[in-house]
């Protein structure tokens, strides 16, 4: 491989991972307030068309649309739907205590569903014709940094390169990590998902700390479906429900990380090459292997390459589960309704 | 009128049908122990979880220092210097004890950890506890887990303390060493609160008894001026034999040849190590020692659950079934030579019992298979979950309730009734009186001796030694999984089984 198809390759990974990691800091911290939070990748798939209807009546409709209001209101859009989504499963799991695994899967059903019903919406707003298309936020977003970029020669070409926003996620990693582990109110928060009635005798809001969680959750793991679509999409809609495939690998990274944000920063450009492994394989590698397989179609043996990232999860949950170490392992009451009078 | 720390007026409190209390008074004072005594479903727990703020009252009103408060969360109780201790500790097993103690804190200052960890290491030391800050609680003992508790309720200013059974866990020596604290921060000017249902424990470190019985109030009485038999009369509300009628069986068999039986759990540690011991036709053999100590494993290796490790043999002899050598059967097959085993574990439910089946479809659990043809018969069963029902007074609304929203109590007679009703030749209990009210743990002992004078072998695991010493004929005594004496139980004592169960011979 030359170091071209190199570079492309850590390109696309980064653009996905970057994803992903949105993805999986927003479900790590459902999670760690106890909520396992299936809906993620429908979360993201709402993330994505909110960021792209809100750019999109911005642009179609102001008078002068400019970038940083494009990125303002896109980034807010996401944020208000998706925290609108961790809301709605906060009240049907911690309120209505309905079970959390329904309630997530149907939140990715419907929100899935809606995203792409709303996309062919807003082709027909657009009056029809190609694409919808919102140029001006979707560059601004895509923005690479002046000077670390351009001044900094082989560090700007391989590290610097991509946009801003890549950068904002990593922050955000390193955030949700120091803050679940290092303050005050992510000790408790930790208490909530790890043992909610010892959380509340303790004087812990339990109610309120998950529903806070789950809105902040929503939110973050919505920008995920925000940068797929401005950044990898260029601010355009396809029905392909990628986003949701990436919603999912970000709830793998989640137990491939051990439940620490700080993990999924080098875990999602993993599963970020994994993802896109199946392009930069060298063909002999692959003729070789079509050939022990006995298979004549190379689509088939993509569609293998992609399963490595859940592969590797699999793996890595047998591998921390017979290590049985306690700091490794889900937080104690996952999945869990709390009821403070339950007896 | 006298300004009480604490003063309960005519609270009411009802789960659903379930009245749990109902215009319960009581008084609390500071430079005093408080002993809150009643049987199991009296409502003491519930009473003082009011007080903590995890309940909240349906009626009543609750005095903090003669001024009337409302509480409504547990944080309101900690502003009111109120800290209760449960029975299962509310603590996050993968956080350090430090951490545990500024969980949900929002004082500034208080919140630090640092500052945390150099306050309660003060704490420690006026009281006299001895705690590592910096411990994970997972790996700590139940006694450790208990003094963080209590360290972490004097760190949030509590002025009013409440524990709820805290001897339970407790070998007699920590015991010992808890009442000790328990004086300490009694001169200190503290309020104490302890729930329980030991009479002899209420003799020993209270100053005054409030009696709760169903969700009322009995009576107040100071601990100088009573009785275990007149506090048993109010408790229970009527008079009660608290002897254990323990007769001696002449005609005893070999029932059970346990040699050299090891087994080894899934972390790779010795659970059992090398036990072996007789056991006979009529006899009770009492099995003490500390939780966690190879007791569960043991009785599961015997009945075919645990794998043996090479070298262990476990005979079976009797008159009806034979001689056999018990490693190596299936559990279904040691369960058809008669030995059965009712565990019943600290959640009560998790082994044994289905909690969202009703009695009958329990009882045909374990029978389920002596029908023929495809469909099940439900008439025996049935039968004899009534009279299981009927026997051990089973209060359930009927047959087919889930067994899950029985209390505690019944839920046991359920197990320990099925179990007696498949007539065994060995019959295994474990822990069958756990959290039971008097009258019925009374009631389980005169079934198992009424199982020994029929000539069954019997063992006994139990937590309360003085239930053990009363009930046993034999006591074999469990240390890290090995076995650290066999002691005649009608001469030994409680301080050498307390012994036994710590200090491990030879080491």
């Amino acid at each position: 491989m030359d170091y071209a198809n190199l570079l492309a390759w850590i390109t696309s990974a980064v653009t996905f991972g970057t994803v992903i990691m949105l993805g999986s800091i927003g479900e790590t911290i459902n999670q760690k307030a106890g909520g396992l939070n299936l809906g993620t990748p429908g979360i993201m798939m709402l993330g994505g068309m909110a960021s792209l209807t809100g750019a999109f009546l911005y642009e179609t409709r102001a008078a002068n649309p400019n970038a940083f209001m494009g990125v303002l209101i896109s980034i807010v859009s996401t944020i208000v739907i998706c925290g609108l989504a961790g809301f709605i499963y906060a009240l049907l799991t911690v309120t209505l205590r309905a079970n959390q695994n329904v309630t997530g899967l149907s939140l990715t059903i419907l929100g899935t569903g809606a995203a792409n019903f709303l996309g062919g919406s807003l082709m027909k707003l657009s009056g029809g014709v190609g694409q919808i298309n919102v140029p001006i936020t979707s560059r601004a977003i895509r923005a690479s940094i002046p000077f670390l970029s351009e001044k900094l020669g082989f560090l700007s070409e391989t590290i610097f390169k991509f946009g801003w926003f890549v950068y904002v996620t990593v922050i955000l990693a390193i955030t949700a990590d120091l803050f679940l582990n290092k303050t005050s109110v992510g000790l408790n928060l930790r208490a909530v998902g790890e043992n909610p009635a010892t959380a509340d005798a303790a004087g812990i809001n339990v109610t309120r700390y998950k529903y806070l969680s789950f809105i902040a959750g929503g939110a973050i793991a919505g920008l995920g479906g925000m940068f797929y679509v401005m950044d990898y999409t260029k601010g355009t809609w396809a029905n392909d429900s990628i986003i949701e495939a990436l919603g999912w690998l970000a709830v793998a990274l989640v137990i491939f990380t051990t439940w620490k944000p700080r993990n999924s920063i080098w875990g999602a450009y993993l599963f970020g090459l994994c993802y896109w492994l199946f392009l930069y394989v060298p063909s002999g590698i692959n003729a070789v292997l079509l050939k022990l397989m006995k298979i004549d179609r190379s689509t088939y043996l993509q569609n293998l390459y992609q399963m490595i990232p859940y592969l590797v999860t699999v793996i890595v949950l047998i591998f921390v589960s017979k290590k049985k170490k306690r700091e490794n392992q889900a937080p104690g009451a996952l999945g869990v309704s709390y009821f403070r009078e339950e007896r | 009128m006298e300004n009480y720390a604490v003063e309960l007026k005519n609270i009411t409190k009802t789960f659903g049908p379930v009245v749990a209390n109902k215009n319960a008074c009581l008084n609390i004072r500071h430079h005093e122990i408080l002993a809150l005594l009643g049987e199991n479903g009296s409502g003491k727990t519930t009473i003082m979880n009011m007080l903590a703020g995890i309940y909240y009252p349906d009626s009543g009103e609750i005095y903090v220092d003669g001024k009337l408060v409302s509480i409504k969360d547990p944080k309101d109780a900690f502003d009111l210097g109120i800290g209760m201790i449960h029975q299962h500790f509310k603590l996050i097993d993968v956080f350090t004890a430090v951490e545990n103690i500024v969980l949900g804190l929002e004082d500034k200052e208080k919140k630090n950890i640092r500052y945390a960890e150099k306050k309660a290491r003060e704490i420690c030391d006026r009281y006299g506890f001895d705690l590592d800050l910096n411990m994970k609680v997972h790996e700590m003992n139940v006694s450790q887990k208990q003094t963080l508790e209590i360290v972490k309720t004097l760190y949030r200013g509590a002025e009013i303390l409440i524990l709820d059974e805290p001897t339970t866990v407790l070998t007699p020596q920590e015991t010992e060493k808890l009442f000790n604290v328990l004086r300490n921060m009694r001169e200190d000017g503290k309020a104490i609160v302890i729930i329980t249902h030991k009479l002899h424990e209420v003799l020993e470190i209270s100053d005054r008894v409030t009696i709760l019985r169903k969700g009322e109030t009995i009576g107040t009485v100071n601990t100088a001026e009573t009785t275990a038999q007149q506090l048993t009369e109010m408790m229970v509300g009527e008079k009660i034999e608290l002897n254990i009628q323990r007769d001696l069986v002449e005609h005893r068999e070999k029932r059970l040849e346990v040699k050299n039986v090891t087994v080894i759990n899934q972390e790779g540690k010795k659970v059992v190590n090398d036990v072996t011991f007789d056991l006979y036709s009529g006899e009770v053999l009492g099995i003490a020692g500390i939780s966690g100590c190879g007791q569960k494993e043991l009785l599961e290796a015997i009945m075919g659950l645990q794998k043996c490790e090479e070298g262990g043999s476990i005979i079976y002899n009797s008159t009806a079934h034979g001689v056999h050598q018990l490693v190596g059967l299936t559990t279904k097959e040691i369960i058809g030579f008669g030995l059965h085993l009712a565990f019943v574990p600290e959640d009560r439910l998790g082994m044994g019992l289905v909690g969202n089946m009703g009695m009958t479809d329990n009882v045909m659990l374990k029978r389920y298979r002596k029908g023929s043809g495809p469909f099940l018969h439900r008439q025996q069963p049935q039968a004899t979950a009534a009279k299981i029902k009927d026997e051990l007074d089973v209060k359930t609304p009927d047959l087919e309730y889930p067994v899950r929203k029985l209390s505690g109590g019944n839920v046991q007679k359920v197990l320990v009734g099925r179990e007696i009703n498949n007539k065994p030749t060995v019959l295994m209990t474990a822990y069958a009186t756990r959290g039971l009210d008097i009258n019925t743990s009374y009631a389980i002992y005169n079934l198992l001796n009424e199982q020994k004078k029929k000539g069954v072998a019997v063992i006994y695991v139990g937590e309360d030694l003085d239930v053990l010493l009363g009930l046993s004929d034999r006591i074999l005594v469990l240390c890290e999984g090995r076995v650290n004496g066999i002691l005649d139980g009608r001469t030994t004592t409680k301080d050498e089984v307390g012994l036994l169960m710590t200090h491990r011979k030879g080491a």
